[in-house]
């Protein structure tokens, strides 16, 4: 299984959520906190489990759905 | 050169491609039909030569529009009811600032009218049917040379100043055939570039050419920025013509075909001892108020005489400013009148005003 | 690990004006990735429309010219005709281009122009706030069929791409949309699909993308795919509708 991981913009999501929608892992979730533009922005929660089950594989959909060119996906 | 004999409408579209006019997209409309038809032919002879019957005069307007916007020499032309569609293209043309001809062989008016000439489109053309503050040069010629003449300039009118550029004649220039000395071919390597054309980003950032300015300060700045340009053109492109005005009593005002009538009727006049001149605007826009203000020092009576219900005479009217008498004369709905005609009611009004 | 994914170069690094959720800003960097993988950024003109798009000059780091609503097909005409070796795509939503502009649009396929057409179909008229759009579909509400859109006032919605398919001017007329991922990529694959006609000069291309408006559909982003997927395409079923190339010259 390739590895991958993700960097979300937090200043240019706009919460539409279709990002965690899409994510087979589940490792996208809607923050607490406020961005800029007061949304609620996606987060990226790989780095804050402990499950080993649940890894970034760099598929990119979440990029690929993501309305505001907001994610960059690495993948290895 | 020598003369050839031609009809009006042929001599406009032939000066168009001597000019460097590679581009032209019209629709069929009496009475300017052979525009079209000769660009058809014509356009194929020339390399770059693009001719295209589009299905609509809105179309063809915005045809012209994405061509300009490459950097092109552009026409169209049409008469009343296809003008009137093109207002909303006239509009963004003058806000876009790109340079195009737009002819108008108008005709008897309004709503379908019929296909006589009439010279009822003169607010259209300087008010400006479109929506906006903006102006277009409006030029009115009344011979087949002055077709070919004005025809030539206009596009380098249109360039130089990045304005639309009117040509108002009317069914009767279109159709009638004279004597002209067409003017010659233009190099198009000769022309000066264009440095705001869209034509794909190489070896420069991209552009957009655009007239959609959301904050009101930066529109504002935008048509003072129009406003400037239009204010050179007044002070720089008027033009007229004065005919026996040195010693008037009364002058005549008319442009276009109906000065060719008045002419006639001076020249009666004239045979009959009566000191009746004329002053022909021949930019319509911008108007020779200067010229006709200083007419007024002569004398004080003003005979305009149009095709029409009265559109030119508010502009008189205005450039006099109370500094004369207007007697207006019209005949709209395709008439053209004889030059006798005209001559009766003109020495009507002069012996009315005890002129001598 | 390496950079997978990233803005591509034709998009300008710029904040989209567009609602969460909405489909435009897929579709713009759909456009930038083809622009950016075809090579062609310094040799395209696109026309965008009067809708949330109109400034779509903001974010597309190319030529771009204006053009009043409905007419981006005449426009991009002139350009094509006057430059006729530069790549040129017009980008319209569904009333720029079955509404206003429905005679242009047919014309330019009909006349066989060698220009791409991007059509944004979300069954609304966004900008504007909401109003009912040629591509509403029966029942659906909007601010000008309050309570659904009934026939007999309001007659049928139009299916722009089939009419288009008829011309023989038509070289490709693809129906995709931006509802799920798989489809994104198959709209990129349509649109890469549709500029390599222009190139051939094979004559008029169009992918039609269903988008979704979550905000004048008054959905959320999810719900707003989801009524795409499950409703819109059965009246707008996605597919090839015309296509020359014989499938030969897919896109890469």
């Amino acid at each position: 299984m390739p590895s991958g991981t993700i960097e979300i913009d937090s200043e240019l999501c706009k919460d539409c959520q279709l990002c965690i929608s899409v994510c087979p892992h589940r490792l996208i979730v809607t923050s607490d906190r406020l961005n800029q533009k007061g949304y609620r922005f996606a987060q990226f929660t790989e780095k804050t489990l402990k499950k080993e089950s649940k890894k970034c594989t760099g598929c990119a959909l979440c990029a690929i759905v993501c309305p505001e060119i907001a994610i960059e996906v690495y993948r290895g | 050169m020598g003369k050839v004999l031609m009809r009006g409408n042929h001599v406009v579209a032939e000066a168009a491609v001597r000019a460097g006019c590679r581009y032209y997209f019209g629709y069929p409309i009496t009475p300017q039909n052979e525009i079209p038809e000769y660009m058809s032919e014509r356009l194929a002879t020339v390399e770059g030569g693009v001719f295209v019957q589009a299905e609509s005069e809105i179309a063809s307007v915005h045809m012209v529009i994405g061509a300009s916007m490459a950097g092109g020499r552009v026409m169209t032309s049409s008469s009343g009811p296809g003008i009137s569609l093109k207002q909303e293209g006239i509009s963004f043309l003058c806000a876009l600032e790109l340079p195009a001809v737009i002819v108008n062989m108008t005709r008897g008016g309004p709503g379908l009218g019929n296909i006589a000439p009439a010279q009822s489109d003169y607010f259209q053309s300087t008010r400006g049917g479109g929506h906006g503050d903006y102006r277009t040069i409006v030029l009115a010629p009344n011979s087949c040379q002055e077709l070919a003449d004005l025809t030539y300039e206009a596009f380098d009118l249109a360039d130089k100043y990045r304005i639309t550029v009117i040509i108002l004649g009317d069914g009767m220039l279109g159709q009638m055939m004279e004597p002209v000395e067409l003017p010659p071919e233009i190099s198009l390597k000769k022309l000066p570039p264009k440095d705001w054309t869209i034509t794909g980003a190489k070896g420069r950032p991209s552009r957009f050419i655009r007239s959609l300015i959301l904050d009101p300060l930066l529109e504002e700045e935008h048509n003072w920025k129009l406003m400037r340009k239009y204010e050179r053109i007044s002070k720089e492109e008027v033009r007229w013509e004065t005919y026996f005005t040195e010693d008037a009593k009364m002058i005549v005002v008319s442009f276009g075909i109906a000065a060719r009538i008045a002419k006639g009727a001076i020249k009666r006049l004239r045979d009959e001892g009566l000191k009746v001149g004329l002053i022909r605007p021949i930019s319509l826009w911008p108007f020779p108020s200067g010229a006709i203000r200083e007419l007024a020092k002569k004398t004080k009576y003003f005979f305009v005489f149009e095709m029409n219900m009265g559109q030119m005479v508010e502009d008189v009217r205005i450039a006099l400013d109370g500094a004369g008498e207007i007697h207006f004369y019209g005949r709209p709905g395709g008439i053209i009148p004889i030059p006798l005609e005209i001559a009766r009611v003109i020495s009507s009004q002069y012996y009315q005003k005890r002129l001598r | 690990m390496k950079k997978v994914f990233s803005r591509p170069k034709s998009i300008k690094k710029a904040y989209f004006h567009y609602c969460p959720g909405c489909g435009h800003s897929i579709i713009h960097r759909l456009i930038g990735e083809v622009i950016d993988e075809m090579n062609i950024q310094d040799k395209t003109v696109g026309v965008p429309p009067a809708g949330c798009a109109v400034l779509a000059y903001y974010y597309f780091d190319v030529d771009m010219g204006e053009a009043s609503h409905g007419r981006a097909a005449a426009v991009a005409t002139g350009l094509k005709r006057a430059l006729p070796d530069r790549i040129i795509f017009t980008y319209q939503g569904d009333g720029d281009i079955a509404a206003i502009g429905t005679a242009e649009t047919i014309h330019a396929a009909a006349r066989g122009e060698n220009i791409t057409t991007i059509f944004v179909n979300n069954g609304v008229y966004g900008m504007t706030g909401g109003q009912m759009a040629p591509t509403t579909i029966l029942g659906q509400s909007t601010t000008t069929s309050q309570g659904g859109r009934k026939e007999k006032r309001d007659g049928y919605p139009i299916n722009l791409s089939e009419m288009l398919s008829l011309a023989p001017g038509s070289a490709y007329i693809e129906r995709t949309a931006v509802d799920t991922p798989a489809n994104i990529l198959k709209t990129k694959k349509a649109i890469a699909k549709a500029f390599r006609v222009q190139m051939e000069g094979l004559g008029f291309s169009l992918v039609e993308i269903l988008s979704s408006c979550p905000t004048n559909w008054k959905m959320n982003p999810e719900q707003a795919v989801k009524w795409m997927g499950d409703v819109m395409v059965k009246h707008f079923p996605l597919g090839v509708l015309k296509d020359v190339t014989g499938g030969k010259n897919d896109a890469r």
